[in-house]
């Protein structure tokens, strides 16, 4: 069975003429060896030179073409045509504000991330002249599956707690912030915590598991915020229980 | 005309019908008012105990009767589920790593099913006549 | 501000884990092992309940499984009532938490009396 032609069904907003969002239908070639991504640019190099949405590297690791593909959070350039119907609905990723069609607003995400440090933050006093600060394959091998984060924002677009609630650090703002806490080299536990250990932390994450089915990358969202979730809770017990401990 | 960026409004109450992994979500978020349930079902059968062995075998008989059975049948159904859905998690929650080799989820997972088993099987044993 | 939902989840995590193990072969026990004529009705009988609950490792045994189990509901619930918009979070951790916490006085009561 050999396809001619696919229809894509695209979301359209523009803030500037448009009240309400509409979906607009393309017409293009269906080739075997396409991406979601691909059949855009066709769209936009032949169709409609109109049509806004970001993308760069083609190849899952900038991180910047996800969008919903048939509701579903996707990186476009991580999905072939071949495995859709003939219809392909595209929107802008779900609970984030549409700049216009595809694009969304990532404003809140970036805020959420920065409010978690999440880089090594190393209190001793070595100076650098001691040296590199070394570590163990084993060492690596304990934080190394979170590093594959590329901030697409799937999980977030997958999250509902994100969507229910405004304030949730959500999914790889924690994730990053359970990445860098485990890194022998961070010093950085007690700074983030006052974060992380918040309502709009862990704590509001019900471990729907969605992020982790969404993420491109394997990172594993939902098993970095429950693990952070027992982290955070021992931190809790000790502090209440044990008021002269160090912690 | 500038209408700015466009929210997109969620139905807070309908938002989970939307796909299956957030109606098996919601499912799995319900079993706990069967278990809530069959604790409160437990209190009465204390509380009938107190009053001596014709309230406690009229409370049986109440935990058997048809309306009972159904009730049952539904707790154990959710109940079913639940364990079922908390063993499949469990790996994300406990990681267990010995130098770079990290064991695997299904080996995390597998033990809490024969721990499962080895103590369903225990109760069983214990009230036995 | 430091979250205090470790302490309830704490709670939920424990009995979800007992209530995973334990609730459906309870559930089973004690509402289908006699109607399918699977035990003798006497194996939950007054007197042999009466007579093991009076032991008190068995009585404790009893009391944080129902107590386990009450907090596990009444967390997941005040999380339901929030994915729902049933009502406000206060108000949920007033009538869940509530509820578990009345279960819990009574049901050790009640185990006090049997011992």
């Amino acid at each position: 069975m050999s396809r001619e032609t696919i229809e894509l069904v695209v979301f359209r907003y523009n803030p500037e003429t448009d009240c309400e969002p509409a979906y607009q239908r393309y017409q293009i070639p269906y080739h075997h060896d396409w991406l979601v991504l691909d059949a855009l640019n066709y769209v936009k190099d032949h169709l409609d030179r109109s049509l806004s949405y970001r993308w760069s590297c083609h190849m899952a690791v900038c991180g910047s073409c996800g969008m919903m593909i048939n509701g579903e959070p996707t990186l476009t350039c991580k999905a072939f045509v071949r495995d859709y119907a003939d219809s392909i609905r595209i929107e802008p990723l779900a609970n984030f504000p549409v700049e216009r069609d595809l694009i969304v607003n990532q404003d809140d995400f970036m805020s959420k991330l920065a409010s978690v440090k999440p880089y090594i933050i190393d209190t001793d006093d070595v100076p650098l002249s001691e040296g590199e600060e070394l570590q163990t394959p084993a060492e690596l091998a304990v934080f190394d599956q979170y590093t594959g984060c590329i901030n697409c924002l799937l999980c977030y677009s997958a999250c509902p707690q994100y969507s229910l609630s405004a304030d949730f650090i959500g999914p790889a703002a924690l994730t990053l912030a359970h990445r860098y806490n485990i890194d022998s080299r961070d010093d950085g536990f007690r700074q983030r915590e006052e974060r992380v250990g918040s309502d709009d932390g862990v704590w509001q994450c019900s471990f729907v598991g969605a992020c982790s089915e969404v993420c491109p990358k394997g990172v594993d969202p939902a098993a970095a915020i429950q693990q952070g979730k027992i982290t955070s809770a021992a931190h809790y017990f000790k502090k209440h229980l044990m008021p002269w401990s160090d912690s | 005309m500038n209408t700015g960026p466009l929210v997109r409004q969620i139905s807070r109450r309908q938002w989970w019908l939307g796909a299956s992994r957030y109606r098996r979500y919601m499912v799995r978020e319900l079993t706990s008012l069967f278990i809530g349930a069959f604790a409160f079902a437990l209190i009465v059968g204390l509380w009938r105990l107190s009053q001596g062995a014709q309230a406690f075998s009229a409370w049986l008989d109440a935990m058997h009767s048809p309306a009972g059975l159904a009730f049952n049948g539904i707790a154990l159904a959710a109940a079913l589920y639940h364990s079922v859905t908390w063993f499949n998690v469990a790996p994300k929650a406990i990681s267990v790593r010995i130098g770079t080799f990290k064991l695997p989820d299904s080996i995390i997972s597998g033990a809490h099913y024969a721990g499962w088993l080895l103590v369903s099987i225990l109760v069983l044993y214990l009230v036995r006549v | 501000m430091s979250s205090h939902k470790p302490v309830f989840w704490a709670l939920f995590a424990a009995g979800g884990t007992l209530s995973a193990l334990l609730a459906p072969v309870l559930i089973f026990l004690i509402g289908f092992a006699v109607p399918l004529n699977l035990i003798d009705p006497e194996a939950l009988g007054f007197a042999r309940v009466s007579g093991a609950l009076a032991t008190i490792s068995i009585a404790l045994t009893m009391l944080v499984i129902i107590v386990l189990f009450l907090w596990h509901a009444a967390h997941r619930l005040r999380v339901t009532a929030h994915d729902l918009g049933w009502f406000p979070d206060s108000v949920a951790v007033v009538l869940f938490y509530g509820l578990a916490a009345a279960g819990s006085v009574a049901s050790g009561w009640l185990l006090i009396g049997t011992t």
